[in-house]
Protein backbone atom coordinates (compact mmCIF):
# COMPACT_ATOMS: atom_id res chain seq x y z
CA UNK A 1 0.00 0.00 0.00
CA UNK A 2 1.40 3.38 -0.98
CA UNK A 3 -0.71 6.16 0.52
CA UNK A 4 -0.04 9.46 2.21
CA UNK A 5 -3.31 9.80 4.11
CA UNK A 6 -6.14 7.79 5.64
CA UNK A 7 -9.32 9.86 5.42
CA UNK A 8 -12.07 7.27 5.05
CA UNK A 9 -12.59 3.60 4.29
CA UNK A 10 -14.97 3.93 1.36
CA UNK A 11 -12.10 4.83 -0.99
CA UNK A 12 -9.95 1.85 0.05
CA UNK A 13 -9.89 -1.35 -1.97
CA UNK A 14 -10.76 -4.53 -0.08
CA UNK A 15 -7.21 -5.72 -0.57
CA UNK A 16 -5.82 -2.52 1.02
CA UNK A 17 -8.10 -2.98 4.03
CA UNK A 18 -6.90 -6.56 4.36
CA UNK A 19 -3.29 -5.42 4.12
CA UNK A 20 -3.75 -2.98 7.01
CA UNK A 21 -5.49 -5.65 9.10
CA UNK A 22 -2.78 -8.24 8.33
CA UNK A 23 -0.06 -5.77 9.24
CA UNK A 24 -1.75 -5.05 12.58
CA UNK A 25 -1.19 -8.66 13.71
CA UNK A 26 2.60 -8.37 14.28
CA UNK A 27 1.97 -5.12 16.17
CA UNK A 28 -0.52 -6.84 18.46
CA UNK A 29 2.05 -9.59 19.07
CA UNK A 30 4.44 -6.93 20.43
CA UNK A 31 2.05 -6.33 23.34
CA UNK A 32 3.11 -9.71 24.77
CA UNK A 33 6.70 -8.49 25.21
CA UNK A 34 7.89 -6.58 28.25
CA UNK A 35 9.30 -3.91 25.90
CA UNK A 36 6.29 -2.92 23.79
CA UNK A 37 8.11 -0.22 21.88
CA UNK A 38 9.80 -0.49 18.47
CA UNK A 39 11.97 2.18 16.79
CA UNK A 40 10.11 2.36 13.43
CA UNK A 41 9.12 6.06 13.75
CA UNK A 42 12.10 7.23 15.78
CA UNK A 43 12.69 10.95 15.25
CA UNK A 44 9.28 11.47 13.60
CA UNK A 45 6.71 13.86 15.00
CA UNK A 46 3.04 13.00 15.33
CA UNK A 47 0.68 15.89 16.03
CA UNK A 48 -2.73 15.28 17.50
CA UNK A 49 -5.06 18.01 16.27
CA UNK A 50 -8.29 17.54 18.19
CA UNK A 51 -11.01 20.15 17.67
CA UNK A 52 -13.49 17.93 19.51
CA UNK A 53 -12.91 16.42 22.92
CA UNK A 54 -12.07 12.71 22.88
CA UNK A 55 -10.25 10.85 25.58
CA UNK A 56 -10.26 7.37 24.13
CA UNK A 57 -9.34 7.94 20.51
CA UNK A 58 -6.72 10.51 21.48
CA UNK A 59 -5.11 8.19 24.06
CA UNK A 60 -5.19 5.26 21.67
CA UNK A 61 -3.39 7.21 18.92
CA UNK A 62 -0.97 8.57 21.50
CA UNK A 63 -0.08 5.11 22.81
CA UNK A 64 0.23 3.81 19.24
CA UNK A 65 2.56 6.63 18.17
CA UNK A 66 4.69 6.30 21.31
CA UNK A 67 5.03 2.53 20.88
CA UNK A 68 6.47 3.35 17.45
CA UNK A 69 8.97 5.72 19.17
CA UNK A 70 7.51 8.87 17.57
CA UNK A 71 7.48 12.19 19.40
CA UNK A 72 3.88 13.09 20.16
CA UNK A 73 2.43 16.54 20.65
CA UNK A 74 -1.19 17.07 21.54
CA UNK A 75 -2.59 20.23 20.02
CA UNK A 76 -5.69 20.71 22.08
CA UNK A 77 -7.51 23.21 19.89
CA UNK A 78 -10.87 23.80 21.58
CA UNK A 79 -9.11 25.38 24.51
CA UNK A 80 -6.55 27.39 22.61
CA UNK A 81 -6.60 28.73 19.09
CA UNK A 82 -10.23 28.41 18.12
CA UNK A 83 -11.07 30.57 21.06
CA UNK A 84 -8.53 33.06 19.83
CA UNK A 85 -10.09 33.00 16.35
CA UNK A 86 -7.22 31.31 14.53
CA UNK A 87 -8.31 29.79 11.22
CA UNK A 88 -7.65 26.20 10.27
CA UNK A 89 -5.21 27.38 7.60
CA UNK A 90 -3.23 29.36 10.17
CA UNK A 91 -3.16 26.35 12.46
CA UNK A 92 -1.83 24.19 9.63
CA UNK A 93 0.88 26.74 8.88
CA UNK A 94 1.89 26.58 12.52
CA UNK A 95 2.02 22.78 12.34
CA UNK A 96 4.09 22.95 9.15
CA UNK A 97 6.58 25.14 10.96
CA UNK A 98 6.73 22.46 13.66
CA UNK A 99 7.63 19.96 10.90
CA UNK A 100 5.03 17.40 11.76
CA UNK A 101 5.36 14.13 9.84
CA UNK A 102 1.93 12.83 10.78
CA UNK A 103 -1.19 14.79 11.75
CA UNK A 104 -4.12 13.04 13.42
CA UNK A 105 -7.25 15.17 13.07
CA UNK A 106 -10.61 15.14 14.76
CA UNK A 107 -13.11 17.81 13.78
CA UNK A 108 -16.89 18.23 13.79
CA UNK A 109 -16.82 19.35 10.15
CA UNK A 110 -17.08 16.51 7.61
CA UNK A 111 -14.21 16.58 5.13
CA UNK A 112 -11.88 18.82 7.11
CA UNK A 113 -9.10 16.19 7.45
CA UNK A 114 -9.11 15.91 3.65
CA UNK A 115 -8.70 19.68 3.29
CA UNK A 116 -5.79 19.61 5.70
CA UNK A 117 -4.26 16.67 3.83
CA UNK A 118 -4.15 18.73 0.64
CA UNK A 119 -2.45 21.62 2.44
CA UNK A 120 0.42 19.63 3.89
CA UNK A 121 3.01 17.04 2.95
CA UNK A 122 2.48 15.36 6.30
CA UNK A 123 0.42 12.18 6.43
CA UNK A 124 -3.07 12.96 7.70
CA UNK A 125 -5.25 10.45 9.53
CA UNK A 126 -8.88 11.24 10.27
CA UNK A 127 -9.76 10.46 13.87
CA UNK A 128 -13.39 11.30 13.19
CA UNK A 129 -14.89 14.13 11.15
CA UNK A 130 -18.55 14.96 11.75
CA UNK A 131 -20.81 12.16 10.55
CA UNK A 132 -18.43 11.47 7.64
CA UNK A 133 -15.89 8.89 8.76
CA UNK A 134 -13.91 7.38 11.59
CA UNK A 135 -11.66 5.07 9.59
CA UNK A 136 -9.45 3.69 12.38
CA UNK A 137 -12.57 2.79 14.39
CA UNK A 138 -13.87 0.85 11.38
CA UNK A 139 -10.52 -0.88 11.01
CA UNK A 140 -10.23 -1.87 14.65
CA UNK A 141 -13.79 -3.19 14.57
CA UNK A 142 -12.98 -5.20 11.44
CA UNK A 143 -9.78 -6.52 13.03
CA UNK A 144 -11.76 -7.61 16.11
CA UNK A 145 -14.52 -9.19 14.03
CA UNK A 146 -11.98 -11.05 11.91
CA UNK A 147 -10.34 -12.45 15.08
CA UNK A 148 -13.58 -14.16 16.10
CA UNK A 149 -14.90 -14.88 12.60
CA UNK A 150 -12.09 -15.17 10.03
CA UNK A 151 -14.63 -16.38 7.47
CA UNK A 152 -16.86 -13.75 5.88
CA UNK A 153 -20.63 -14.10 5.56
CA UNK A 154 -21.39 -13.67 9.28
CA UNK A 155 -24.13 -11.23 10.29
CA UNK A 156 -23.67 -8.03 12.30
CA UNK A 157 -26.57 -6.01 13.70
CA UNK A 158 -25.64 -2.36 14.32
CA UNK A 159 -27.97 -0.74 16.87
CA UNK A 160 -28.58 2.93 17.62
CA UNK A 161 -28.54 6.36 16.03
CA UNK A 162 -27.19 5.28 12.66
CA UNK A 163 -27.91 8.56 10.91
CA UNK A 164 -25.60 10.74 13.00
CA UNK A 165 -22.92 8.12 13.59
CA UNK A 166 -19.59 8.16 11.78
CA UNK A 167 -18.80 4.91 13.59
CA UNK A 168 -21.84 3.26 12.00
CA UNK A 169 -20.78 4.59 8.62
CA UNK A 170 -17.12 3.52 8.73
CA UNK A 171 -17.76 0.24 10.50
CA UNK A 172 -20.61 -0.88 8.25
CA UNK A 173 -18.57 0.12 5.18
CA UNK A 174 -15.58 -1.98 6.16
CA UNK A 175 -17.61 -4.97 7.38
CA UNK A 176 -19.44 -5.12 4.05
CA UNK A 177 -16.24 -4.59 2.11
CA UNK A 178 -14.86 -7.71 3.82
CA UNK A 179 -17.96 -9.73 2.97
CA UNK A 180 -19.89 -9.64 6.26
CA UNK A 181 -23.62 -8.94 6.27
CA UNK A 182 -24.82 -5.80 8.06
CA UNK A 183 -28.25 -4.73 9.29
CA UNK A 184 -29.31 -1.56 11.12
CA UNK A 185 -31.68 -1.29 14.07
CA UNK A 186 -32.87 1.94 15.65
CA UNK A 187 -35.65 4.52 15.85
CA UNK A 188 -37.16 4.95 12.39
CA UNK A 189 -36.06 8.57 12.03
CA UNK A 190 -32.45 7.63 12.84
CA UNK A 191 -32.03 4.66 10.50
CA UNK A 192 -31.30 5.71 6.92
CA UNK A 193 -32.14 3.54 3.93
CA UNK A 194 -28.90 2.18 2.53
CA UNK A 195 -29.01 -0.18 -0.47
CA UNK A 196 -27.90 -3.66 0.56
CA UNK A 197 -28.38 -3.09 4.29
CA UNK A 198 -31.45 -4.48 6.05
CA UNK A 199 -33.30 -1.96 8.19
CA UNK A 200 -35.14 -2.83 11.38
CA UNK A 201 -37.04 -0.65 13.81
CA UNK A 202 -37.99 -3.31 16.35
CA UNK A 203 -35.61 -5.49 18.34
CA UNK A 204 -37.74 -8.64 17.97
CA UNK A 205 -37.83 -8.26 14.22
CA UNK A 206 -34.04 -7.77 14.12
CA UNK A 207 -33.50 -10.79 16.37
CA UNK A 208 -35.33 -13.03 13.92
CA UNK A 209 -32.70 -12.03 11.32
CA UNK A 210 -30.39 -14.08 13.60
CA UNK A 211 -27.27 -11.86 13.88
CA UNK A 212 -23.97 -13.35 15.06
CA UNK A 213 -22.74 -10.05 16.52
CA UNK A 214 -24.69 -7.20 18.12
CA UNK A 215 -22.83 -3.88 17.70
CA UNK A 216 -24.20 -1.19 20.03
CA UNK A 217 -23.57 2.46 19.20
CA UNK A 218 -23.06 4.99 21.94
CA UNK A 219 -26.13 7.11 22.69
CA UNK A 220 -25.38 10.82 22.50
CA UNK A 221 -27.42 12.00 25.44
CA UNK A 222 -27.72 15.51 24.03
CA UNK A 223 -29.87 14.09 21.22
CA UNK A 224 -32.64 12.93 23.55
CA UNK A 225 -35.92 14.74 23.25
CA UNK A 226 -39.00 14.34 21.15
CA UNK A 227 -37.17 14.88 17.89
CA UNK A 228 -35.23 11.57 17.99
CA UNK A 229 -36.29 9.50 20.98
CA UNK A 230 -38.18 10.58 24.09
CA UNK A 231 -35.62 9.69 26.79
CA UNK A 232 -32.66 7.43 27.49
CA UNK A 233 -34.92 5.23 29.64
CA UNK A 234 -37.25 4.78 26.73
CA UNK A 235 -34.28 4.08 24.43
CA UNK A 236 -33.08 1.33 26.76
CA UNK A 237 -36.51 -0.30 26.75
CA UNK A 238 -36.80 -0.23 22.96
CA UNK A 239 -33.25 -0.71 21.64
CA UNK A 240 -30.96 -1.38 24.60
CA UNK A 241 -29.70 -4.76 25.72
CA UNK A 242 -31.98 -5.20 28.72
CA UNK A 243 -31.58 -8.05 31.24
CA UNK A 244 -34.13 -10.01 29.26
CA UNK A 245 -32.42 -9.48 25.91
CA UNK A 246 -29.05 -10.19 27.47
CA UNK A 247 -30.30 -13.67 28.44
CA UNK A 248 -31.22 -14.26 24.79
CA UNK A 249 -27.76 -13.09 23.68
CA UNK A 250 -25.90 -15.20 26.27
CA UNK A 251 -28.03 -18.32 25.66
CA UNK A 252 -27.21 -18.25 21.97
CA UNK A 253 -23.58 -17.20 22.43
CA UNK A 254 -23.84 -13.99 20.41
CA UNK A 255 -20.96 -11.52 20.54
CA UNK A 256 -21.35 -7.91 21.70
CA UNK A 257 -19.34 -4.92 20.45
CA UNK A 258 -19.42 -1.24 21.39
CA UNK A 259 -17.02 1.59 20.46
CA UNK A 260 -17.03 2.95 24.03
CA UNK A 261 -17.42 4.70 26.33
CA UNK A 262 -20.61 2.84 27.29
CA UNK A 263 -23.64 4.34 28.99
CA UNK A 264 -24.64 1.61 31.43
CA UNK A 265 -28.40 1.31 31.64
CA UNK A 266 -28.84 2.92 28.23
CA UNK A 267 -27.22 0.88 25.43
CA UNK A 268 -26.73 -2.11 27.72
CA UNK A 269 -27.36 -3.40 31.22
CA UNK A 270 -24.51 -4.07 33.70
CA UNK A 271 -24.47 -7.84 33.09
CA UNK A 272 -23.26 -7.33 29.51
CA UNK A 273 -20.01 -5.78 30.75
CA UNK A 274 -19.03 -9.03 32.53
CA UNK A 275 -20.16 -11.31 29.71
CA UNK A 276 -17.31 -13.37 28.25
CA UNK A 277 -18.35 -12.61 24.69
CA UNK A 278 -18.35 -8.84 25.15
CA UNK A 279 -15.51 -7.57 23.00
CA UNK A 280 -15.30 -3.97 24.24
CA UNK A 281 -11.90 -4.27 25.96
CA UNK A 282 -10.51 -6.27 23.08
CA UNK A 283 -11.61 -3.48 20.72
CA UNK A 284 -9.57 -1.03 22.81
CA UNK A 285 -6.45 -3.23 22.69
CA UNK A 286 -6.85 -3.90 18.99
CA UNK A 287 -7.30 -0.17 18.38
CA UNK A 288 -3.70 0.45 19.40
CA UNK A 289 -2.36 -2.29 17.11
CA UNK A 290 -4.43 -1.10 14.15
CA UNK A 291 -3.36 2.53 14.64
CA UNK A 292 0.28 1.43 14.83
CA UNK A 293 -0.17 -0.39 11.52
CA UNK A 294 -1.78 2.69 9.94
CA UNK A 295 1.03 5.00 11.06
CA UNK A 296 3.60 2.45 9.88
CA UNK A 297 2.04 2.06 6.42
CA UNK A 298 1.35 5.70 5.59
CA UNK A 299 4.20 7.61 3.95
CA UNK A 300 4.47 11.41 4.35
CA UNK A 301 5.57 13.39 1.29
CA UNK A 302 7.88 15.91 2.81
CA UNK A 303 10.24 18.04 0.77
CA UNK A 304 13.06 17.63 3.25
CA UNK A 305 12.95 13.86 2.86
CA UNK A 306 13.85 13.96 -0.81
CA UNK A 307 17.34 15.30 -0.31
CA UNK B 1 23.16 -14.45 -13.75
CA UNK B 2 26.11 -16.61 -12.84
CA UNK B 3 25.42 -19.51 -10.48
CA UNK B 4 27.71 -19.28 -7.46
CA UNK B 5 26.39 -22.25 -5.51
CA UNK B 6 24.09 -25.13 -6.44
CA UNK B 7 21.86 -27.16 -4.11
CA UNK B 8 24.70 -29.51 -3.16
CA UNK B 9 27.05 -26.68 -2.26
CA UNK B 10 24.33 -25.01 -0.17
CA UNK B 11 23.83 -28.30 1.71
CA UNK B 12 27.58 -28.48 2.28
CA UNK B 13 27.66 -24.90 3.59
CA UNK B 14 24.85 -25.73 6.04
CA UNK B 15 26.84 -28.81 7.13
CA UNK B 16 29.87 -26.61 7.76
CA UNK B 17 27.75 -24.21 9.84
CA UNK B 18 26.19 -26.97 11.93
CA UNK B 19 29.51 -28.75 12.49
CA UNK B 20 31.26 -25.60 13.67
CA UNK B 21 28.38 -24.77 16.02
CA UNK B 22 28.49 -28.35 17.40
CA UNK B 23 32.25 -28.16 17.78
CA UNK B 24 32.34 -24.83 19.55
CA UNK B 25 29.32 -24.99 21.87
CA UNK B 26 28.61 -27.35 24.73
CA UNK B 27 25.60 -25.91 26.55
CA UNK B 28 22.08 -25.53 25.08
CA UNK B 29 21.91 -22.82 22.41
CA UNK B 30 18.96 -20.87 21.01
CA UNK B 31 18.99 -20.74 17.22
CA UNK B 32 17.22 -17.60 15.96
CA UNK B 33 16.66 -17.15 12.23
CA UNK B 34 16.19 -13.71 10.71
CA UNK B 35 13.30 -13.35 8.26
CA UNK B 36 13.34 -13.95 5.38
CA UNK B 37 15.53 -16.94 4.50
CA UNK B 38 17.57 -16.74 7.69
CA UNK B 39 14.70 -18.65 9.27
CA UNK B 40 15.01 -21.41 6.68
CA UNK B 41 18.79 -21.63 7.09
CA UNK B 42 18.21 -21.81 10.86
CA UNK B 43 15.71 -24.66 10.44
CA UNK B 44 18.23 -26.66 8.42
CA UNK B 45 20.97 -26.07 10.99
CA UNK B 46 18.53 -27.28 13.67
CA UNK B 47 17.81 -30.50 11.76
CA UNK B 48 21.52 -31.30 12.00
CA UNK B 49 21.76 -30.37 15.68
CA UNK B 50 18.82 -32.69 16.31
CA UNK B 51 20.45 -35.50 14.35
CA UNK B 52 23.55 -35.05 16.51
CA UNK B 53 21.39 -35.43 19.63
CA UNK B 54 21.77 -31.84 20.82
CA UNK B 55 18.90 -30.02 22.50
CA UNK B 56 18.27 -26.45 21.42
CA UNK B 57 15.68 -23.65 21.36
CA UNK B 58 14.38 -22.16 18.13
CA UNK B 59 13.04 -18.73 17.28
CA UNK B 60 12.31 -16.41 14.35
CA UNK B 61 12.96 -12.68 14.23
CA UNK B 62 11.40 -10.11 11.88
CA UNK B 63 13.62 -7.03 11.96
CA UNK B 64 11.60 -4.72 9.66
CA UNK B 65 10.60 -2.33 12.47
CA UNK B 66 14.26 -1.96 13.47
CA UNK B 67 15.67 -1.09 10.05
CA UNK B 68 17.62 2.17 9.86
CA UNK B 69 16.33 3.07 6.38
CA UNK B 70 12.53 3.09 6.86
CA UNK B 71 12.32 6.87 6.41
CA UNK B 72 14.04 6.53 3.01
CA UNK B 73 11.73 3.87 1.60
CA UNK B 74 8.70 4.80 -0.50
CA UNK B 75 6.88 1.73 0.79
CA UNK B 76 7.59 0.01 4.09
CA UNK B 77 8.45 -3.71 4.10
CA UNK B 78 5.67 -6.19 4.80
CA UNK B 79 5.82 -7.18 8.45
CA UNK B 80 5.56 -10.69 9.78
CA UNK B 81 5.36 -11.73 13.38
CA UNK B 82 8.50 -12.60 15.29
CA UNK B 83 8.34 -15.79 17.32
CA UNK B 84 10.66 -16.01 20.30
CA UNK B 85 9.13 -18.80 22.41
CA UNK B 86 11.94 -19.11 24.99
CA UNK B 87 13.30 -16.96 27.81
CA UNK B 88 15.91 -14.68 26.30
CA UNK B 89 17.41 -13.57 29.63
CA UNK B 90 20.71 -15.41 30.05
CA UNK B 91 20.29 -17.51 26.89
CA UNK B 92 23.14 -18.30 24.49
CA UNK B 93 21.62 -17.08 21.21
CA UNK B 94 23.01 -17.77 17.77
CA UNK B 95 21.53 -15.42 15.18
CA UNK B 96 21.29 -17.01 11.73
CA UNK B 97 20.99 -15.23 8.38
CA UNK B 98 21.46 -16.21 4.76
CA UNK B 99 23.87 -13.50 3.57
CA UNK B 100 26.09 -11.19 5.60
CA UNK B 101 26.81 -7.98 3.63
CA UNK B 102 26.81 -4.47 5.19
CA UNK B 103 25.94 -5.74 8.68
CA UNK B 104 22.95 -3.43 9.00
CA UNK B 105 20.42 -6.26 9.24
CA UNK B 106 22.44 -7.76 12.10
CA UNK B 107 22.59 -4.40 13.88
CA UNK B 108 18.79 -4.27 13.65
CA UNK B 109 18.51 -7.90 14.80
CA UNK B 110 20.61 -7.19 17.89
CA UNK B 111 18.25 -4.35 18.86
CA UNK B 112 15.17 -6.45 18.13
CA UNK B 113 16.46 -9.43 20.13
CA UNK B 114 17.48 -7.42 23.17
CA UNK B 115 13.94 -5.98 23.38
CA UNK B 116 12.93 -9.52 24.39
CA UNK B 117 15.45 -9.67 27.23
CA UNK B 118 19.15 -9.73 28.07
CA UNK B 119 20.86 -12.73 26.48
CA UNK B 120 23.93 -14.18 28.18
CA UNK B 121 25.71 -14.29 24.83
CA UNK B 122 24.87 -13.58 21.19
CA UNK B 123 26.79 -15.09 18.27
CA UNK B 124 26.28 -14.82 14.54
CA UNK B 125 26.08 -17.62 11.97
CA UNK B 126 25.70 -16.89 8.24
CA UNK B 127 25.33 -19.19 5.27
CA UNK B 128 27.31 -16.77 3.08
CA UNK B 129 29.71 -13.97 3.96
CA UNK B 130 30.10 -11.76 0.90
CA UNK B 131 32.13 -9.01 2.58
CA UNK B 132 31.68 -5.19 2.31
CA UNK B 133 30.73 -4.42 5.90
CA UNK B 134 29.55 -0.92 6.81
CA UNK B 135 29.44 -1.63 10.54
CA UNK B 136 31.87 -3.33 12.95
CA UNK B 137 30.06 -6.68 12.86
CA UNK B 138 31.75 -10.04 12.18
CA UNK B 139 30.35 -13.58 12.00
CA UNK B 140 31.27 -16.37 14.41
CA UNK B 141 30.24 -19.16 12.03
CA UNK B 142 30.39 -19.02 8.22
CA UNK B 143 29.04 -21.60 5.73
CA UNK B 144 30.96 -20.18 2.81
CA UNK B 145 32.82 -16.94 2.10
CA UNK B 146 32.35 -15.41 -1.37
CA UNK B 147 34.45 -12.78 -3.14
CA UNK B 148 32.17 -10.07 -4.54
CA UNK B 149 32.23 -6.52 -5.82
CA UNK B 150 30.48 -3.85 -3.75
CA UNK B 151 27.66 -3.36 -6.29
CA UNK B 152 27.11 -7.06 -7.04
CA UNK B 153 23.87 -8.57 -5.92
CA UNK B 154 24.00 -12.00 -4.31
CA UNK B 155 20.60 -13.63 -4.82
CA UNK B 156 19.84 -16.59 -2.55
CA UNK B 157 16.88 -18.87 -3.23
CA UNK B 158 15.96 -21.63 -0.79
CA UNK B 159 13.75 -24.69 -1.18
CA UNK B 160 10.91 -23.83 1.21
CA UNK B 161 10.91 -20.07 0.64
CA UNK B 162 11.55 -19.90 -3.11
CA UNK B 163 11.00 -23.41 -4.47
CA UNK B 164 14.62 -24.34 -5.19
CA UNK B 165 18.12 -24.02 -3.74
CA UNK B 166 20.56 -21.73 -5.57
CA UNK B 167 22.91 -18.82 -5.02
CA UNK B 168 23.33 -16.52 -8.01
CA UNK B 169 25.37 -13.44 -8.74
CA UNK B 170 23.95 -10.42 -10.50
CA UNK B 171 26.65 -8.02 -11.61
CA UNK B 172 25.89 -4.31 -11.81
CA UNK B 173 28.04 -1.80 -13.66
Amino acid sequence: MVRKDLLDLASLERQEVEEILDQAIPFKDLFQRSVKKVPALKGKTVLMLFYEPSTRTLSSFEVAAKRLSADVTVFDVPHSSVVKGESVKDTIDTLQAMQADYIVVRHQMPGLPGRIARMTGASVVSAGDGAHAHPTQGLLDAFTLREIYPESGKKVLIVGDIRHSRVARSTSTVFRKLGYEVAFLGPGSLVPDVPGIKRFTSFDEAWRWNPDVVYLLRVQKERQGAQYYPSVGEYHKLYGVTEERFRLIADEGKWVMHPGPVNRGVELCDAVMDYERTLINRQVENGIAVRMAVLYLLKPKLARMES
Amino acid sequence: MAVLMDAGEIEKAVDTLAESILGKTTEEVAIVGIRRRGDEVAERVCERLKAAGRSFQFGILDISLYRDDLAHLTENPKLQSSDIPFVVDGAHVILVDDVLFTGRTIRAALDALTDYGRPGKIELAVLIDRGWRELPIQPDYVGKALETERLDEVVVSLRDTDGADAVKLEQKD
